[in-house]
């Protein structure tokens, strides 16, 4: 199964992503057909479009390390949901190739019923993983996670520390082709963050390419040798990252 | 499920007068089956709105959903079946070997579940409207198909027996009936399995047209 690491890249050419943005009116079947027959299409088939993202070309190869940086709302979630394949182009084109393990919400797939150890691996299956090689690393992430016999409790008993922790573990622990971190990432208590940082460090070493969107400088600067600037849905800048990072600052200061 | 089934068996064996051996089995089976097909159809129905979260999470295929869904739907219905055992040794059937095509029967049932799962799950995932109406229809079909009520019944029944023939068009019928005859060991026909077959084609057919043109939508409609 495993691919030939130098396949692992992403291109994209022109990439638009635009999101209809329904209300009441246009998400209902009977207001659509309502608006047909009365022979008002023009009004009844304007959905507003938000423009989130606007011709996006892109090359990264294997090895590459790209931050995101850019305000709120300037699309870089969704820049990452494109290049992770979640999102289809609305116009222009993007190709993904690799096993891609995207880390947007930390927690996403876990079952508050089963037990911290089930989770472990059903998480893992969630990140393109199989079965067996969950298994494997079931006893490096009970070790990270420092949660000892907690495992066998079920997930809704822990506290929101300690899912953070588990849910960590079980992403640090992944061999991904292609890794796709959105921010938040930082929300773990300091004396946690020190350890996280080291195991997220070797899991960035350990996969192919990386994407990372970040508001944090020091985050960027330690994982990431390039970066690209998103502005109102664009690429306002790509480079290496000190170059990207000085420019982006320069302007928002 | 057990004991709805087998109070509504006493409830309508008293109603037209049957035998309570021969109405409840017919009830219990009847109920089995449509467990299932309303599991897949109300489920389905909102199958990518309530995994909104994992669709905008993880570049999967939408289908990995809908194969969870029939899964644990048949997982169910295998569930169910134990009461279905117990009935076989209080009411014995005169099963043959012709009662082992409701594998395959079972087999075409969850092939269909898995296509109405997938196209309702995309087009309530637009117009959100019709999750309300497909869950109020549910409940009307089963009014409208021999679960409770026994089709053969009504065509012997002089006073009826022209308007029961339109039950002939409601396509669950051929679906529960198609199940029902072979476990309970009754005489089975073909034109069940002939409409069954024609609908499975046709429902795959307009599935994965459906597919095609909106499946990379999805992911912006949840």
């Amino acid at each position: 199964m495993e691919q030939d690491r130098s396949l692992v890249s992403i291109t994209t050419k022109d990439a638009c992503v635009d999101f209809p943005i329904f209300d009441a009116k246009s998400r209902s079947l009977k207001k659509t057909v309502i608006g047909l027959v009365g022979g008002n299409i023009e009004t009844a088939a304007k959905v507003p479009v938000i423009e989130a993202l606007r011709d996006i070309s892109l090359n990264l190869e294997h090895g590459a390390r790209v931050g995101l940086v850019g305000h709120n709302g300037a699309g870089k979630s969704t820049l990452l949901r494109l290049l992770a394949g979640i999102y289809e182009p609305t116009r222009g084109v993007a190709d993904v190739r690799g096993r891609v393990a995207p880390v947007f919400d930390l927690g996403v797939g876990m079952d508050p019923e089963i037990s911290g150890l089930e989770n472990i691996i059903v998480r893992g299956l969630f990140l393109g993983m199989t079965r067996k090689e969950m298994e494997e690393r079931i006893d490096d992430i009970a070790e990270f996670t420092e949660l000892g016999d907690f495992l066998r409790m079920p997930l809704r008993t822990y506290s929101t520390g300690m899912r953070i922790r588990l849910a960590l573990g079980v992403v640090t622990s992944i061999d991904p082709e292609i890794l796709i971190l959105d921010e938040g990432i930082g929300a773990v208590d300091a004396a946690f963050l020190h350890k996280s940082k080291k195991r997220l460090a070797e899991l960035v070493e350990r996969s192919g390419l990386l994407v990372f969107a970040s508001h944090s400088d020091e985050f960027l600067r330690d994982l990431c040798d390039t970066a690209i600037w998103m502005e109102h849905g664009r690429i306002r800048k790509q480079g290496e990252i000190g170059e990207v990072l000085q420019a982006y600052k320069g302007r928002t200061e | 499920m057990a004991v709805t089934a087998v109070a509504l068996g006493v409830l309508y064996a008293g109603l037209f007068g049957n035998d309570l051996s021969v109405q409840l089995p017919y009830i219990l089976v009847g109920f089995i089956v449509w467990g299932f097909i309303s599991g897949c159809i109300n489920e389905g129905s909102e199958v990518f709105i309530s995994n909104e979260g994992l669709i905008r999470q993880l570049p999967a295929p939408l289908s990995v959903h809908v194969y969870r869904l029939v899964w644990r739907q048949v997982l169910f219905f295998a569930h169910n079946l134990i009461v279905y055992v117990v009935m076989l040794v209080v009411f014995p059937q005169p099963l043959n070997w012709g009662s082992l095509l409701a594998l395959p029967a079972f087999v075409l049932l969850t092939v269909n579940g898995a296509w109405v799962a997938l196209l309702l799950g995309i087009v309530t995932t637009r117009f959100r409207d019709l999750l309300p109406i497909t869950q109020s229809m549910v409940q009307l079909l089963f009014f409208l198909t021999p679960i409770v009520w026994i089709y053969q019944d009504l065509l012997d029944n002089a006073a009826v027996s022209a308007r029961a023939r339109l039950v002939e068009f409601n396509p669950l019928l051929h679906f529960i009936e198609f199940i029902r005859q072979p476990m309970l060991g009754q005489p089975q026909h073909l034109r069940h399995w002939i409409v069954v077959l024609v609908i499975t084609v046709v429902g795959w057919a307009l599935t994965l047209f459906a597919l095609r043109r909106y499946r990379s939508r999805v992911a912006y409609w949840v």
